[in-house]
This record gives C-alpha cells, structure tokens and sequence, in this order.
C-alpha cells in the first residue's frame, strides 16, 4: 500500500498474485455453486487441507533454511504404519510410541547430518531416506499397505473429537501454524533460519550455529509429518501406506511454493502456507462441487502453479543474487 | 433274434469291462502324464501391489496348488508403480529361468500389452487376473466388472428403499483403471432402468481413502438426503465412511462397495454396519480357476496366445443379512498357517 492507500502494484508478488486467485475463485464459488457459502462446506475445506497444511509447514521450515524435504510422506505414513502395527501385535502404546518417537527422530537427525556435515545435497539425502524408510517399515515391520487403528484406541477417538462441530485436525492445524509462526518471527533460532536461508556462508561468519541449525529443521520436519500421520490416521481409522507413491509430496511443495516461499530460501513465512492452502482447498472443493474428473483437475491445479509461477517471473525478474546462488 | 445278439454284445462288453477293468485302476496313464507336463514348471504371479488382501489370497492359494503338483511359484511386487511392474514382467521373459505361466494383474488397459505379446512369442501362457486389458491373454480369470456394478447398483437400490429420495453418489476410482471404468458402466445400465434413481455426483478417489473421504464430505454437504453411496473399492471405502461417520449420516446412507472378500476388510465391516453391502470376490475358488486354467494349459501341447478364454469368478451382492461363517476368508489365519510352516 502506498500513501493514498491504492494497492502499489510494484510490491506484487507470487503471495498477492494467489491470495487474488483464491479470492477470485471462493467469490466464484460462492456466487455460482449452492452449498459452497455454509459452514459446513467452509469447515469441509478447511478440514481437506489441514493434514497437507501441516505438513507444508513443516517443509517451508526447511525450505526457508534453503533444504527439502522429500522423505516427509514416507515418514508420516511409515512411522504410524509402524505405530500400529504394534499395536496390533501387542506392544504396549507407551513403548509402541517410543519406539515410533524416537525412529522418527533417528530420520530427522540421519537426513540433517547428512546434509549439515556430510554436504550431500538436500534433495539426493532426503529422496534416499524416504526411500529406505519405506522400503525398511514395508519389508521388515508391517506385513501388508493397510494397517487398521485397533478399535478403542485413542487415535480412533482423536479422529471424533470435535469442538463447536469442528475437527480437531483443524485446531491442529492452526495451533502448529501459530507455533510455526511464533517460532519463525520471534525466537532467535527463528530468525536464524532465514538469514541461513538467505547466504549460509555469511550467516556462519557472523557466528549462526548454521549446522546444528540444519539439523534442527530436519528433526522438525520428520516430527511433523508423525503428528499429520496420526491425524490421518485417526480421520480414517487406518493408515494406508499407499500414500507413500501418491501426488501427496507434490501437492506439499505445491502448497509452499504455490503460497509464495521461494526456493532459493531465506523467503516466505507461515502466511505463504496458509494462502497456498487456502487457494488448493477452495479449487479442489469447487472442482469436486462441479464433479470435474481427476485428471482435468490435476491440469488445473497445474496450469495455476504454472501460472503463478511466469506472474512472478515476470514481476520478480531473477536477480544476480539469484543467478548466483541458483534455485534448488 | 436282434435282441438275442444285442444281449450277447451286452455280455461279452461286460465281461471284458470285469477282466480288463483291474487293469487299467492299476495303471491309470493320467498321474504320469500329469506329472510330466507339469513337474518343473515355473509360475509367476506379478499384482499391482503384493501389499493387499487380494495379492495375498492369490499368492497364497496358488503356491499351495502349484508346488502340489511340481512347479514352483513366484512372486513380483511391482508396488503400484506401473515401471517397476513393467520392469518385472521383462526380467521375467529374457531370464534363464523364463516363467512357463505369467499370471497379471494390469494396472489399467494398456500398459502391458507389448510386454505380454513379446511373453507370447516366448512360449509363456498370459493370464490375466482381476482387471481386464486390451489384449488377447491366455485367459482372463476374475470380475465380471460390468457384472459387478449392475450388482452394486441393484444393492444400493434395494438399500435405498422406494420411500427414499432416491438419490445415489458415487466415489470412483479413476478414469483409466477398467475395473473403474466397466463397474461405471454397469451401475449406468441399472440406473437406466430406474429413471426415478438418480446419480447427483460421481468423483473419483484415484483410489485413494483421504480423497475418498474429501469427497464424500463434499458430497453429502451437497445432497444431505443422498441415501446410498457406491465406493468403487473397500480400499478406499474407508474413507467414504469415515465422511459419513463424520456427518452423522450412520445408519441413513447405505454405502456399497466391492472387495476381496477378507474378513476384516468386508465381512466385519458388514457386521459393524460401515458398509450395506459387498460385492464380494470368492477368493478361494477364483484362485482355484486360475490354477485349473494353468493346469490345463500346460498340457494342452497349444502354442501360448492361441486361446482366449474368459472365466468370471460368479458374485453376487452380501448384506449383514446373509452373512455365512465362509463368506469371508481371513488373511490372519493365511499369514499364521504360512508361518507355522
């Protein structure tokens, strides 16, 4: 906003570019579709991106830090696979957790010190461990892709929890968004991650722990992805393992980079997540209203990405910091 | 003196059956001729996916019939991952140990055809299991998919009831997979002749239980009064639920899927009242076909890609009402009898 408080064109970017699009399209929807405006309907949509919500947050963390993370979904569906299965064969839930915990852990800590202090690109460490996740749970500690909540049990029971009608995987996910916020704006480590983001070498000059760091990022991530795991499980009353090969880990980048975090790092907040959600949740709710079939709706959501993407090329020209650097 | 000279024939007939019949009980050339075109032979079953019931009854069963009978059996899993099946099937043909039998379950209408045409020409009989493809194997054994959603259509009908609003979501699979594409069709056919039945929305799942959860919720936020859902699969039919579960719709939409006939995975699911009603695969026999099938292949002498036969497992719709002990076969006690071995 300028002085005279028109909008200064200017200062447009992907973010304003996408937030305009939702708001285009819910204006659309609520106007040509019946049943879009209620409540109902705006808690259904909200609820349908919550668990990719989180788990976009967890990887702009790491994409802000300038990283990726592409062993989230293995890791959300795996270790509660895991969790269950457990359960299942009559481990008992405080040591089914521990085990669940503490392997999730060992991911997040094996993919940040290969990256921190091996150097090994992001994106090679985090592809070969979610590989070796799923591969690992799959062969040796569940026996089949589907593993059932067993009845009674509280995950079963998280999945009904409601307050003033609305689910708890959305409380989730705006409490974690607060958290991620709060963290990102106000904690010294918050802050630390851009500046990593934005040119390690003189974040490390300036004396930024900036390894540690790395590897802080990647344990969050994993943890994350376990809590959307279990949301989803609880929602479902099983976890299918199937996930692991699905458009899920396209659909978080998506979501992140769609919202405006770019990919060079050190750019993008909680509210980039919240607006990318916001435009995929109103598209897919819209197009399920319509009854588009899946495969024009996969065009759509990838003629908008592709969109967004040229705008902001072309209103964000690349800039020899960039060029520099390069994108991931 | 005709019938004097039939009843002579007659006599002697009999009397050469008594003396000669010992004989022949004690050397029956069948177990030998059996024997020799079976003993040895290789089979290969390669799923989408070994991960599932239905991989897993088939494996099961098969195993057992064929090391029985001499041959040894094995297993691709392919992991839902089109390539990788693709890669398996062409490992299998250029190996040493080229399987004499490839039994697939193909991922949609096409993919495979190449591959299974070059298996041919290599002298390995083509079965096809469970989703039909656009090429001429050996034999198809499995659903009837038009078949089968005339039966869902006819169950989610009668689950309706004539007092209802008479309105009928569908979540399908998707619009490549021609277990999803004939099932659509046979549903239509129904439809069609129950105009005052109508469908208010049919996405897909991609066959997956999330989607199929987002979906339904959407769905029933739409039409409240819809009064039966058709899921294309149990796979994700747990999501349709979990969306009728969550719009306190239990009880008032009747939902109808299709499955392999396990028992946590259908039958008590029928029995809880997640779903109306399944139409469900009789594993057992279906694998039973494909075994007969390749038995009787092997030893025809017949060049492979000379017949096409098509053999489809008989279904029907189950409801918790005609729920037997047998209805469903458990995938537990099959995995706790292959580990006691």
């Amino acid at each position: 906003m300028n002085a005279i408080g028109w909008p200064d064109w200017r200062r447009l970017n992907q973010e304003g570019i996408v937030f305009a699009i939702a708001i285009l399209l819910f204006a659309a929807a609520a106007l040509g579709l019946p049943g879009f405006l209620t409540a109902d309907n705006l808690v259904a949509i909200v609820r349908s991106v919550s668990v990719l919500g989180i788990l976009a947050l967890g990887m702009a963390v790491v994409i802000i830090g300038r990283g990726i993370d592409l062993s989230a979904v293995a890791i959300m569906a795996m270790s509660v696979a895991w969790y269950l299965q457990l359960l299942n064969t009559g481990t008992s839930d405080g040591l089914a957790f521990v085990y669940v915990l503490a392997g999730v852990l060992a991911i997040g800590l094996l993919n940040g010190f290969l990256v921190a202090y091996a150097d090994v690109p992001a994106i090679f460490v985090t592809l070969a461990t979610g590989s070796f996740v799923f591969g690992y749970v799959r062969s040796q500690l569940i026996t089949q892709d589907a593993v059932p909540v067993p009845g009674g049990h509280w995950v079963e029971l998280l999945g009904g929890v409601r307050f003033l009608d609305i689910p708890v995987e959305v409380f989730v996910f705006a409490g974690l968004a607060f958290l991620v916020f709060l963290f990102l704006r106000y904690t010294k480590w918050g802050r630390f991650i851009y500046f990593a983001g934005d040119n390690p070498v003189a974040a490390r000059n300036i004396g930024v722990p900036v390894r540690p760091m790395l590897v802080l990022r990647y344990v969050l991530s994993a943890f994350v992805a376990l809590i959307a795991g279990l949301l989803t499980a609880a929602s479902l009353h099983s976890i299918n393992t199937r996930i692991v090969n699905s458009t899920l880990l396209y659909d978080i980048v998506l979501v992140a980079v769609i919202g405006g975090i770019g990919l060079s790092g050190g750019r993008g907040g909680v509210r980039n997540v919240l607006v990318g959600a916001a435009l995929i949740g109103i598209l897919l709710n819209a197009m399920t209203i319509i009854d588009i079939p899946l495969l024009y709706q996969n065009l759509i959501k990838a003629a908008i990405l592709l969109g967004a993407i040229i705008v902001d090329g072309i209103i964000n020209p690349r800039d020899e910091q960039t060029a520099q650097q390069g994108d991931i | 003196m005709k019938l004097l000279r039939t009843l002579m024939a007659a006599a002697t007939a009999l009397a050469v059956t008594a003396f000669v019949a010992p004989s022949f009980a004690a050397d029956d050339p069948g177990p030998a001729a059996y024997a020799k075109s079976l003993n040895g032979k290789r089979v290969m079953l390669v799923p989408l996916a070994m991960g599932f019931d239905l991989a897993q009854g088939w494996a099961h069963y098969l195993k057992k019939e064929v090391e029985a009978w001499g041959g040894t059996f094995e297993t691709r899993d392919p992991n839902w991952v089109v390539d990788a099946g693709a890669q398996a099937i062409t490992d299998a043909i250029a190996s040493d140990t080229r399987p004499d039998v490839l039994i697939i379950h193909a991922p949609d209408l096409n993919s495979y055809s190449k591959l299974m045409k070059k298996a041919q020409a290599a002298g390995t009989y083509v079965l096809l299991v469970d989703n039909p493809a656009n090429f001429p194997a050996d034999a198809f054994v499995g659903s009837d998919w038009d078949k089968l959603g005339q039966l869902e259509a006819e169950a989610a009908i009668k689950g309706c009831g004539e007092n209802s609003s008479k309105k009928i979501g569908l979540v399908q699979g998707d619009q490549a997979n021609s277990s999803s594409l004939y099932q659509y069709a046979g549903i239509m056919k129904v439809l069609e002749k129950h105009p005052d039945f109508q469908v208010v929305a049919k996405p897909d799942s991609n066959w997956d239980a999330t989607t199929s959860r987002n979906v339904t919720t959407t769905m029933l936020q739409q039409h409240p009064d819809i009064c039966s859902i058709i899921d294309f699969w149990d796979g994700d039919a747990t999501g349709a639920s979990a969306a009728i579960r969550d719009a306190k719709l239990d009880g008032k939409v009747f939902l109808v899927t299709t499955g392999g006939g396990e028992k946590a995975a259908d039958c008590d699911k029928l029995v809880d009242g997640t779903y109306g009603a399944v139409v469900m695969t009789d594993l057992a026999r279906q694998s039973g076909d494909m075994n007969a099938v390749i038995k009787f292949l092997l030893q025809s002498g017949q060049p492979a890609g000379t017949s096409h036969t098509y053999i489809y497992t008989l279904e029907k719709a189950t409801t918790k009402a005609d729920l037997k002990p047998d209805s469903c076969w458990d995938l537990k006690a099959l995995q706790a009898e292959a580990a006691a071995k």
